[in-house]
């Protein structure tokens, strides 16, 4: 009976040829290929989106990962780092970085005299002016941690100047220099000379990555470090904190809680708490944490417990989805060889559940990676330059965080802290791809279908 | 079980935070974003030259800090708020309520406030009575009071450019938008006799006079910026008609896309802000609590510091980022040694 199946029946005769398109098979043709259309435009849309942000912020933002130095001859003189002769520390410790400017200002004037660099109209100050003002405190650390070497001269890796780099990385032009107050085209020409000679260079600057936030003055010694360990340290404060308690209620009221009024109420309070903005988690972490328990302002602690807060419900409603969707078959059967009903959930259907837990986990806390708002209450929105000492102790130190670094860095004055900034949401969709790569990759490894 | 032991550990760190939460050892700031980058360059070089760890900055406006820093006493209570205006009595009254009573106030320097456009567009010179017949919502035709209509610059003066008005002007939670109003609206306002004519109106009423001459348009002549001068930077490069209203530091860092008018035919500068001559210039200050020198360490270092000639004087790095100098700065750094209060 085989072909029977094959061959259709007959054609009516209203609806003549099989080859030739009647009029309403037409008209439904063209309605599912314009749906289709629709489809496909709302995905390039969204593709297109996706694209531009990513070009802008890469274009932005990719030269932030290299940096320029000047490799510069500095003679440490004695006697202006240490009067007395005698390398004591606390003495050496008197001399601020002031003391230590005018060093790097005879540096570079020996760094020009003997390149054989002649630049008309370039005053000794504008000279000193391409190394960073970071310098001096480069060198004031070097000069403490090793006191011996005053007398010496020492060769030095320093940071250009932040409007110098930007030269090189084409952001300022000669023309732009005319107008601008903070370079003058004099020292362009004196970086054009000293990257001939080799002694300016454009390289990675991991100090991106390592350092601390930097004032106004010297967006070029900007770095993520602080904000990474903060951002780091609230989401391990999250896992510990929101996994356990929120793995807990969703098995509770998932397998233990009798259906009532009462577990109800519940359920819907937790999916309208998903759906709260996370600002007003930052209200209740300042009346609360702060002002209540005691806690210190700007700590990744208390980011962390604002942020458990704003997860909490995400991790909830992820995991009972995922407890609901074991089969009922598998408790039954648990419970049919005299498991109680602990040992079912624990032993059966928990590790089934888990890949879909740990998803809905990684999630949560990828979102709560991103959020700012909450912070801006709880003193996380700052400029802290102090690195937070190991956890637990790092927990209650000042920190800030990779969201809130893009935050600040955007408000700046100079433009440097721009190309910064788009550095920085680089990093941080870095690390959100990563988190999200690795739920994929625990969801596709472990999930069981039935 | 795996979430047992992340609970016991859980509990652990509550444990130690009963501990750790006990000594805070940095200065904490809040307050003023004008007075933020200042603040930050500060700290840096305090925690570059200092055994002390750096202090950290958080910005939010002048009355949130001050709000916070009336919170009270204690270690979590911030020590020192920045301000881009003097502390209201008012706020004094709520520092003494909490149990704030000892408050150092410093007054750091001075902020110019300059009117600048794209660099590619006209240039202008205005003085005080153009704004306000520019953005004032109602002004004084032949001794009637009418709505402000004006469209182009040079129908307020010939001498202006013929170019459309587009004011951005701060936000009324920045302290940039009180001295604007006071220094630059209201004064023209006085200027053109306006304000009697208001005052007349209103039965005599200053205070009714004086909002009257402030209220601003609202037909989107003047835009209120309530983000910082970033934005106001944005939206002139997006509108190249745009005029905003910016701080002297911000301008000088963007020279290269910002051109200034002047005010009163005075170009704002550094020098000209401090003599006096560029009329639109506030103090910036910042207050701490006496009460929390010598318990948060590095407290009074920090305020020496600050205040320093080598730091806040002509030539530090303050004044090289747009900062005025103080000339009475010697006044400062000896009322910040002997810790003396306001009254």
């Amino acid at each position: 009976m085989t072909d029977a199946t094959a061959n259709p029946t007959p054609p009516s005769a209203h609806s003549g040829s099989l080859l030739v398109q009647d009029k309403l098979t037409k008209k439904r043709n063209a309605a599912e290929a314009r749906f289709k259309l629709y489809g496909l435009t709302a995905v390039s849309l969204g593709i297109l989106a996706l694209v531009l942000l990513l070009a802008s912020i890469l274009s932005n933002g990719l030269s932030s990962f290299q940096q320029t130095f000047v490799s510069l001859d500095v003679e440490l003189v004695e006697a202006k780092l240490d009067k007395n002769g005698n390398r004591n520390i606390d003495d050496i410790k008197k001399v601020s970085t002031f003391g230590y400017a005018p060093l790097i200002k005879a540096a570079v004037e020996k760094a020009i005299a003997d390149g054989g660099i002649e630049i008309e109209g370039l005053t000794a100050k504008d000279a000193a002016g391409i190394v960073s003002k970071d310098a001096p405190a480069q060198l004031r650390n070097y000069v403490i941690a090793n006191p011996e070497k005053i007398g010496t001269t020492i060769n030095f890796n320093l940071l250009a100047n932040g409007r110098i780099d930007g030269y090189q990385k084409g952001r300022v032009t000669k023309e732009s220099a005319e107008l601008d107050s903070n370079v003058s085209p004099e020292q362009l020409m004196l970086a054009d000379a000293l990257k001939e000679n080799g002694t300016l260079v454009k390289r990675f600057n991991w100090g991106f990555i390592t350092r601390p936030d930097a004032s106004e003055n010297r967006p070029e010694a900007a770095g993520l470090g602080v904000a990474i360990l903060g951002s780091l340290y609230m989401m391990m404060v999250v896992l510990v904190l929101a996994l356990p308690i929120g793995v807990a209620a969703s098995i509770y009221l998932e397998e233990f809680a009798p259906k009532n009024r009462w577990t109800d109420l519940i359920e819907v309070n937790i999916s309208n708490l998903a759906a709260v903005p996370s600002i007003v988690f930052g209200i209740l972490g300042l009346a609360i944490f702060i002002n209540f328990a005691g806690l210190p302002q700007s700590a990744p602690i208390v980011g962390g417990l604002v942020l458990t807060l704003m997860t909490l419900p995400t991790i909830i409603i992820a995991t009972r989805a995922s407890l609901k969707s074991v089969p009922p078959s598998i408790r039954d059967a648990a419970l049919g060889v005299g498991a109680s009903k602990m040992q079912s959930v624990l032993h059966h259907v928990l590790p089934l559940a888990a890949p879909g837990i740990l998803t809905g986990t990684i999630i949560g806390l990828a979102q709560a990676l991103g959020e700012t708002a909450p912070l801006l209450l709880i003193g996380m929105v700052a400029f802290v330059r102090e690195y937070p000492s190991a956890p637990p102790e790092g927990f209650f130190d000042p920190a800030s965080a990779l969201p809130v670094q893009v935050y600040n860095w955007t408000q700046r004055a100079d433009p440097a802290f721009v190309e910064r900034a788009s550095g920085a949401i680089i990093v941080l969709l870095i690390f959100l791809v990563f988190m999200n790569a690795v739920a994929i990759m625990l969801r596709r490894r472990f999930e069981r279908r039935w | 079980m795996s979430f047992v032991k992340l609970t016991a550990s859980t509990l652990a760190i509550a444990a130690v935070s009963a501990t750790a939460a006990a000594a805070r050892d940095n200065v904490q700031v809040a307050g003023s974003s004008t007075v933020l980058p200042y603040a930050s360059i500060v700290a840096e070089a305090f925690g570059e030259n200092f055994d002390f760890p750096t202090p950290v900055v958080e910005s939010g406006g002048s009355s949130a800090g001050l709000k916070r820093f009336c919170e009270g006493v204690g270690e979590n209570t911030i020590d020192v708020a920045n301000a881009s205006r003097k502390i209201k009595d008012t706020e004094i009254a709520a520092c003494a309520e909490a149990g704030v009573t000892d408050i150092v106030e410093v007054r750091i320097g001075y902020d110019g406030i300059v009117f600048a456009s794209d660099i590619n567009g006209n240039g202008f010179e205005f003085t005080p009575t153009h704004w306000y017949k520019a953005l004032s919502d109602k002004i004084v035709v032949d001794g009637a009071v009418v709505e402000n209509t004006a469209t182009m610059w040079n129908e307020i003066d010939p001498a202006l450019p013929a170019q459309e008005i587009q004011a951005f002007v701060p936000g009324t939670k920045h302290g940039t938008r009180e001295v604007f109003e006071d220094k630059v609206i209201l004064a023209g306002c006085e200027e053109t006799g306006d304000f009697e004519v208001f005052k007349a109106s209103m039965g005599d009423d200053k205070k009714a006079a004086e909002k009257a001459c402030i209220a601003l348009r609202t037909d989107g002549r003047s835009v209120d910026i309530d983000g910082d001068y970033t934005e106001t930077l944005a939206r002139i490069e997006a509108n190249r008609d745009g005029i905003g209203v910016f701080g002297l530091a911000f301008y000088e860092n963007n020279t290269d896309k910002l051109q200034v008018a002047t005010m009163s035919g005075v170009v704002p500068s550094t020098e000209s802000i401090a003599t006096g001559e560029y009329p639109v210039s506030r103090p910036l200050y910042f207050y701490i609590k006496k009460a929390h020198i010598g318990v948060i360490p590095g407290l009074k270092e920090y305020a020496e510091f600050f205040v320093a000639d080598e730091i806040a004087g002509p030539d530090g790095p303050l004044a090289a980022y747009g900062l005025v100098s103080d000339p009475e700065l010697a006044d400062t750094q000896a009322a910040v040694a002997a810790e003396s209060t306001m009254n």
